[in-house]
């Protein structure tokens, strides 16, 4: 197992998603992401398991799911939802924080909710992780503009909206590839906003 | 299945698909968002019980659920009807006890609009309770009556609201009434895994100083002859939890009685003894373990419960059984049924009968004179076996816990997870309704009857009688104790003045009010109550001073507890 630090870039599909949460809690991008749903304690060990929830999609599911996190004192990373494969039903992916134990009883009261039809766990090396990053620049000048410009072309990611003194880049990678760019562009130009979806994933093969 | 299809209003709906489930008692209160349902109701067979205030309702119905093990009903309005349900309902919550509470909710149109007497009762009773439907379709009506009273009583039980709009009262729809639903993420696992149970039987098998420790489960299943069974099966020693008190004969010589903050000398010295506990339908609480790190940590654990999510919870254990307590104590005893041998325990029954004697020695009751321990010893004596009794919270609550034994197992019933004051008189109520031939009796203080006094109203006029022992040292008995060890006597906010006169106020409700003063008229005042068709309100003075002792302070361990 292999810490991914936010320094080289790291490989698009990171072997391990474990993060290492004290260089990334420095990150714009992480904290940004965070700052919804986490409530702030600092944990010795990080889960590295992804969890997935296949739930009913209809009203009040997501309040009864964020409520039993609260009521429950889980922590969360990130977690993202939307419609899955069956319109009926939606699908969670929940980074957790806290340690093993942690991370069972979060599976286990997720079980419990009537609203929830499965709970699954994901190891990382097992998992196709993606998140989606918009980021706004102010680029005062064409140097800024050309630099991350030319970040993004070479890292995959894509300029969705140009103006004379503003650029909206795109990226859609794992998060820590997503961190990688917000802090190389920041040095070209001024972020004004972020929004990042939080992460998604699948396993890989069937 | 069966399906028949009729126009229906969505009260109509309702009042038939209660009685479909057998609900043939409601405990409620009308208001202006639920009087369509009320107007429906009075042309029905459903017993209608009115009570002053919502916050009985659903302690009555919670009472009624813990006697009858099927859901008690409550209904309120909208708004505050509504809140003041939820303190009920968070007492049935944390007590895992079945119950279906009914709201009237403002018309749909109005929902979001702060209308009046509007509240996002779904919201304000999602946590506490395991699940909350708000239907807006008067054709779902059946169906979701149908899976609240599935879901509150199977699996681990527990409330479940429905919060039904005004106009989802009144307006009509072809409607069906299905036999059986379907919840496609609800699936409580009954019959436990039969190599776990054989794992158990191994451990349990080679132990040397074995013990169970029976929780609250035990109620909830119905397992107090398979827990004996067990118990003298393997001559094994039964401690309970306090929410367990009583799912064991507490006059067997295998009983010893709740562990815990205010448990049995016995119980708390001998549980650290113990090789190997198992433990069955608890969520080693708190209250029942102390500092839980120091709670047995040498000892094999083997905990069954029906809900996999208190498995290592609070305590991490050896051994983990997912399954109903009746189906898994039966299958541990057709299990050793089928083996032998076993480990030879005399030693230890030697130890424990010891142990047990030696501090039931420890208490001097000096029966001639009026005190906690003198009132429930003699309580006992004059209350017939089968008498369902419930208790108030606090001091009272404690010295019932300590002094009162339960004979015939199921027969005693608390708030004990939640410790709502004011549960025990409304909850008698429910419990006489369930069960109307058998005595009820509440054991209160003065603080906790005080608060729910107004059940006086619904236990006259609708002949529920009830007996009362309200054990009054004038005071918040408890949050007294704790001043007086932990605050060095500074009493604040717990005097009481003996406020209201109790005898007199059980008279302004047309029950009944003795006021005794020796244990020899206290013996009456109970056999006179027994007797009697109305409510039977006993007010006993005694001191002020008399603590609750043993005493395990909150965060320290059960071998640290206090004696006297």
């Amino acid at each position: 197992m292999s810490s991914v630090a936010t320094k080289p870039v790291p490989a698009a599909e990171a072997s391990d998603g474990s993060k290492s949460s004290e260089e990334e809690e420095t990150s714009i991008g992480r904290q940004a992401g965070r700052s919804a749903l986490e409530t702030g304690a600092n944990e010795k060990k990080q889960a590295r398991d992804l969890v997935y929830a296949i739930v009913e999609n209809q009203r009040g599911v997501l309040h009864r799911i964020s409520g039993m996190f609260r009521a429950k004192g889980f922590n969360i990373t990130s977690i993202s939802i939307g419609e899955s494969s069956s319109p009926d039903l939606a699908r969670m992916t929940i980074v957790p924080k806290g340690d093993e134990a942690a991370l069972q009883l979060l599976v286990k009261q997720l079980q419990k909710m009537i609203d929830v039809i499965e709970v699954g766990t994901i190891r990382p090396a097992d998992a196709i992780e993606r998140e989606l990053a918009l980021v706004k620049f102010e680029t005062r000048d064409m140097k800024s503009k050309n630099e991350i410009l030319e970040l993004s072309n070479n890292l995959g990611a894509r300029a969705v909206d140009v103006s004379r003194d503003s650029l909206v880049v795109e990226f859609t990678a794992t998060p820590e590839r997503i961190d990688y760019f917000i802090n190389e562009a920041s040095k070209s130009g001024a972020i004004k906003e972020i929004v990042r979806t939080g992460l998604t994933a699948l396993r890989k093969g069937l | 299945m069966k399906i028949q299809v009729v126009k229906l209003s969505g009260s109509q709906s309702l009042i038939k698909a209660l009685q479909n489930e057998g609900a043939n008692v409601l405990f409620g209160m009308p208001g202006g968002a639920n009087l369509p349902i009320y107007d429906e109701l009075s042309k029905s067979e459903i017993r209608h019980i009115l009570v002053r205030h919502e916050q009985l309702a659903a302690h009555m119905a919670d009472g009624f659920a813990r006697v009858s093990r099927r859901p008690g009903v409550c209904l309120a309005t909208s708004g505050p009807g509504a809140t003041n349900l939820v303190t009920g309902i968070a007492t049935a919550y944390m007590d895992s006890i079945p119950m279906v509470a009914i709201t009237g909710q403002v018309a749909t149109t109005s929902i979001g609009k702060d209308a009046f007497q509007e509240c996002d009762i779904v919201g304000v009773a999602s946590p506490v309770t395991k699940y909350a439907f708000q239907p807006t379709d008067p054709a779902t009506i059946p169906s979701t009556v149908k899976k609240a009273f599935y879901i509150a009583a199977s699996g681990r039980p527990g409330p479940v609201l429905i919060d039904i709009p005004k106009d989802t009262q009144t307006a009509e729809a072809e409607t069906q009434f299905p036999d059986t639903v379907r919840i496609r993420g609800y699936n409580p696992v009954v019959v436990p895994d039969t190599l776990q149970i054989e794992k158990a039987l191994d451990i349990i098998l080679k132990a040397e100083r074995p013990m169970i420790l029976a929780g609250g489960g035990v109620a909830i299943s119905g397992a107090y002859a398979e827990l004996q069974a067990l118990a003298e099966a393997l001559m094994c020693p039964v401690a309970t939890t306090f929410k367990g008190k009583g799912v064991f004969n507490e006059t067997h010589p295998l009983a010893l009685g709740p562990i815990g903050m205010h448990g049995h000398i016995e119980a708390n010295r001998l549980i650290l003894e113990a090789d190997v506990l198992l433990a069955v339908g608890t969520r080693f609480s708190d209250r029942s373990t102390g500092k839980v790190s120091d709670f047995v940590p040498k000892t094999t654990v083997i905990h069954i419960d029906i809900d996999p999510s208190e498995i290592n919870k609070n305590k991490a254990v050896d051994l983990g059984i997912v399954g109903d307590v009746k189906a898994s104590l039966r299958a541990l005893l057709e299990a050793f049924m089928r083996r032998a041998r076993r480990n030879e325990i005399k030693k230890w029954s030697e130890r424990f009968q010891e142990v047990k004697e030696s501090c039931r020695n420890e208490w001097h009751v000096d029966m001639s004179k009026i005190s906690a321990i003198s009132v429930l010893k003699k309580l006992r004596e004059v209350l017939p076996p089968d008498a369902l009794v419930t208790t108030e919270v606090g001091q009272c609550q404690m010295w019932a816990s300590l002094h009162f034994d339960v004979i015939e197992p199921g027969t005693f019933y608390s708030s004990t997870g939640l410790g709502t004051m004011g549960f025990g008189f409304p909850a008698a109520i429910g419990a006489k309704v369930a069960a109307p031939n058998r005595p009820v009796l509440d054991i209160a203080g003065d603080g906790s009857f005080n608060m729910t006094e107004a059940a006086l109203a619904t236990s006259v006029l609708d002949n529920i009688p009830v007996i009362v022992v309200i054990m009054n040292n004038t005071m918040l008995g408890m949050v007294a104790q704790w001043q007086r060890l932990f605050y060095e006597r500074r009493y604040h906010g717990v005097k009481l003045y003996g406020v209201p006169d109790f005898v007199k106020l059980a008279e302004a409700y047309r029950a009944q009010g003795l006021r005794v003063q020796s244990i020899d008229e206290f013996a009456k005042a109970i056999k006179l109550g027994l007797r009697s068709d109305i409510a039977t309100i006993i007010d006993i003075p005694i001191s002020p001073e008399e603590d609750v002792f043993p005493f395990v302070v909150p965060g320290t361990a059960l071998k640290d507890m206090i004696v006297a």
